[in-house]
């Protein structure tokens, strides 16, 4: 019998009583991972700086930390996918440089990702054994043998699906359980889940947390991230929080309240050092009516039935948890998705039909949450992406005028403060602030009414997002409408004149002055599924 | 014409040798082969050869030239040697038999400067099937002009069912002669192919350089998204970035049939593949937003002094084969040993 098997067949857990002697969480227990002053540095950023992070065999090791605080990187590095600059490993009090996933599993770490990394083109139990086939004598795959196993491992889950069906044609919840089912399928001593339960429904997440207690129940060392943190108090036995790339607490269960997690977590200083000057507020900028966006497969929707408004020299923040529904909103609102319904108008102007282009010239600008992908271009320099949506106000006749374009790049260097030694240095080289900067730049330069801002301070050092907060608070006070997303509580709070948030696809809360409050934000963004139709109709 | 790298970081002032050494290796690469082959051969710098070794590489540089801007969008024209068969054709046809108006059952011919815009516009008129099939209807850029380039062939064959224009001097009482100019006649003691690779160099490297445009097929090819967000028009940009690899095509093709005398319609097979390699010579990424129209020439020159030398060196003509794969192969390799270097010293930079 095959491991896979083995763990299968263990349906309730009962098979293999290997506990280990000290209870879960104890400090006597030796870890069976360790890192040893573990630094990432990406070109632009550090996204860790001499991390210490001790997994304990047995236990949940719950790590926690606000978006971009550096957690995936960790597990990046933990399952092999990527090396550190510098620090080490050691399993077992070994030094250990796994150089790939596959060597990783070699040792015995596992991982679940977050984004799921299976095959949608092939059956169930073929994405089980992906790379570690049962083989015949003959070298040939033992399809049978497979989806035994697969079968069983379904079983376990509690899922009814066949070994043959196609994973594409999956709901994502079942996606999510066969990605961990083929964790289940490994022989691990560390299994790492990044957000195993983002897309799982209350009975699947049940089912998950059942089997990480049996998990646990047999030795095997737990490494859980997670958004919600009521999952994590319930089943962590350790906690490890990240901040800015730094490990800034550690404690046994026992030591942790929710209150603990959210002072580490979120124990900035710009929150206090910020105070939002008294603005004045003009005519409405951006209207929105009934925006709606339905889910691209059909199913629902992604944005239900949106309406607000966003005045000259006003910020409103957007706070919501992850996958409510915010950033599809800012997308919507710069035409990005076609399909969207409802109206926006900026000034008196229909922005219906219109094109990204059109809408950018129309004075609408979005600054992407994903800096990398959506935001830099890496090819080019720091100036040619500060001059990039507004060329065409540097061109004299065919041709672009250097001088100009130089002069307002240098405008922008200067009054955004982004540190550069020459405008001509590749983008690449600036730190993750200075980068985030530069996209600001490159937004300002169309000269918006409206500037939209995806999580303007991710992944970007305290002294940035200090930069970035004042930043804004000019913008508005030069008449600008701001409107950003935001899942930093305290973010929102400092800089907002009115909160919006976001639950499901729909505006659940419209605050306005003191009624911005830690409490009220988060209340409102935590509508239990039973609870359809909150009051759709606020702002 | 143009630094053939990418904006280096300010600190490149301090930059170690080996790093200046690796980024101008295609220049490098071209003074080595140039010294060597004088050194190697009395033949080689003498100014007949440099001149039939100019004319070659110019059938090159121009595909290149058209090519480059394609590939520094993230795209790829495969069709480019079809449309060099097709555009020889589409002249040839005009020349000897004119456009044939079937209602009134006569034929109009054209005097040689409209014969060959028609030529050109017809190459675009293939860049901008090449640009639609890609940005249109989303197919990927490798199979479009795949398929473009098969069209093209067939629809060269089939203008004279697959037989050759031949002895395309015009008649005077058409008043179309004077077509064997481009390809025979000199300006200021240089052919006239020479005078159009440097005229195509200097327009584009304008575009490349100094318009929006250009910027744009930058960016385009750096993060298609983050320029779309940026208000660039992708799929308009791409667009132009066929039809100029269109034209471009057009224009060789005016040129080998007008050097020839004559219009074959197997003219330009496997064409694409010289300027692909030369565009990556030149220090172009294949996944776009990296490279130069400066590079390209130099890439182009590259080639043809390597084949040149080698001609007259008496290197079987199999063995040229062979090196000519393994420079190209080279080239990339030490590449992306460039880019490696370049992220590290980033990475180190920060530390």
């Amino acid at each position: 019998m095959t491991h896979a098997e083995n763990i299968a067949n263990d349906k309730n857990g009962t098979a293999l009583p290997r506990r280990t002697g000290s209870s879960n969480g104890s400090d006597k227990t030796e870890p069976v991972l360790r890192t040893e002053g573990i630094v990432k540095r990406y070109p632009g950023t550090t996204a860790l700086d001499g991390v210490d992070f001790n997994v304990y065999p047995g236990c949940v090791n719950v790590l926690i930390g606000e978006n971009g605080a550096g957690k995936s990187t960790l597990t990046r590095i933990l399952a092999g996918i990527e090396s550190p600059t510098s620090g080490q490993l050691l399993l077992r009090d070994q030094s250990i440089a796994p150089a790939s996933p596959r060597e990783g599993r070699a040792l015995g770490i596992g991982v679940i990702h977050q984004e799921l990394t299976l095959f949608p083109n092939l059956s169930v139990s073929e994405n089980l054994f992906t790379g570690r086939e049962l083989v015949s004598g003959v070298g040939t795959v033992q399809h049978g043998k497979q989806k035994e196993v697969a079968r069983t491992l379904m079983a376990r889950l509690e899922q009814d699906i066949s070994p043959d069906t196609l994973v594409e044609d999956l709901r994502i919840g079942q996606q999510q359980l066969v990605e961990i089912a083929r964790a289940l399928a490994e022989d691990v001593s560390i299994l790492i889940m990044d957000e195993p339960t983002s897309a799982l429904s209350r009975a699947e997440t049940e089912i998950l947390l059942r089997i990480v207690g049996e998990l646990t129940a047999q030795g095997v060392a737990i490494v859980y991230i997670s958004h919600k943190l009521d999952e994590c108090l319930r089943i962590g036995d350790r906690f490890t929080v990240l901040r800015d790339g730094r490990l800034v607490a550690e404690a046994p269960a026992q030591d942790v309240s929710l209150a603990w997690i959210v002072e580490n977590m979120s124990g900035r200083s710009e929150g206090a050092l910020f105070r939002k000057e008294a603005r004045t507020i003009g005519e409405p900028v951006l209207r929105v009516e009934n925006l709606s966006l339905p889910r691209p497969h059909g199913g629902g929707y992604l944005i239900k039935n949106v309406s607000f408004t966003v005045r000259a020299g006003e910020a409103v923040g957007i706070y919501g948890l992850m996958g409510a529904g915010r950033t599809e909103l800012l997308e919507c609102l710069l035409g990005m998705h076609p399909d969207a319904r409802g109206s926006v108008f900026l000034g008196d102007r229909s922005l219906a039909g219109l094109r990204i282009d059109e809408r950018l010239q129309a004075g609408l600008a979005l600054i992407p949450e994903d800096r990398q992908r959506l935001g830099v271009l890496r090819n080019m320099s720091v100036a040619k992406n500060i001059s990039l949506a507004a060329l065409s106000r540097f061109t004299r006749g065919p041709a672009l005028s250097g001088r100009r374009e130089n002069r307002e790049v240098w405008r922008m260097i200067e009054t955004l403060g982004i540190r550069v030694s020459s405008a001509r240095q590749s983008i690449a080289t600036l730190s993750g602030g200075n980068q985030q900067k530069a996209v600001v730049a490159k937004s300002l330069l169309t000269q918006p009414r409206v500037l939209m801002m995806d999580e303007p301070t991710r992944g970007i050092d305290v002294a940035a997002k200090s930069d970035i907060f004042h930043i804004v608070d000019d913008l508005a006070a030069q008449g600008m409408g701001i409107l950003f997303v935001s899942s930093e509580l305290k973010e929102v709070i400092a800089l907002a004149d009115r909160a919006l948030v976001m639950a499901r696809g729909r505006l659940t809360a419209a605050l306005e002055g003191e009624d911005i409050t830690e409490q009220h934000l988060a209340d409102a963004s935590v509508i239990a599924p039973s609870t359809e139709h909150p009051n759709e109709q606020v702002a | 014409m143009g630094d053939h790298t990418q904006p280096v970081p300010a600190t490149s002032r301090r930059l170690p040798l080996r790093m200046w050494l690796l980024q101008s290796r295609a220049y490098l690469a071209l003074i080595v082969l140039f010294i060597a082959f004088s050194l190697l051969t009395p033949a080689f710098l003498t100014t007949g050869n440099l001149v039939i070794l100019t004319k070659q590489v110019a059938i090159n540089a121009i595909l290149g030239i058209g090519m480059t801007f394609v590939i520094l969008s993230g795209g790829i024209d495969l069709s480019v040697g079809s449309v060099v068969g097709l555009c020889g054709m589409v002249a040839g046809w005009l020349l000897t038999e004119g456009l044939i108006l079937p209602p009134f059952g006569v034929s109009i011919f054209f005097a040689v400067p409209i014969v060959m815009l028609l030529t050109l516009v017809a190459g675009i008129a293939v860049g901008a099937l090449n640009g639609w099939l890609v940005t249109r209807l989303g197919v990927a850029p490798f199979i479009a002009t795949l398929g473009t380039l098969y069209i093209a062939r067939g629809a060269a064959l089939l203008i004279s069912d697959g037989a050759t224009f031949a002895n395309l001097v015009g008649q005077d009482d058409l008043g179309n002669t004077g077509f064997p100019a481009l390809g025979a006649d000199t300006f200021l003691a240089l052919p006239y192919p020479i005078w159009v690779m440097a005229l195509f160099a200097v327009a584009a490297a304008f575009v490349a350089r100094k318009t929006p445009f250009g910027r744009q097929v930058y960016a385009i090819g750096g993060n298609e998204k983050a320029a779309e967000l940026s208000g660039v028009r992708v799929n308009r940009v791409k667009l132009v970035t066929y039809m100029i690899s269109g034209l471009c095509a057009a224009m060789v093709g005016l040129i080998i049939a007008s050097q020839l005398v004559a219009a074959h319609p197997a003219t330009g097979e496997t064409f694409e593949l010289n300027a692909i390699a030369v565009v990556v010579l030149g220090g172009a990424s294949l996944m776009g937003g990296r490279g130069t129209i400066g590079g390209t020439i130099i890439g182009a020159f590259v080639i043809g002094v390597l084949v040149n030398g080698m001609v007259l060196l008496g290197v079987s003509e199999f063995w040229q084969i062979v090196i000519k794969g393994a420079v190209i192969v080279l080239a990339v390799v030490v590449d992306q040993w460039q880019q490696r270097m370049q992220q590290k010293s980033l990475v180190r930079m920060q530390a």
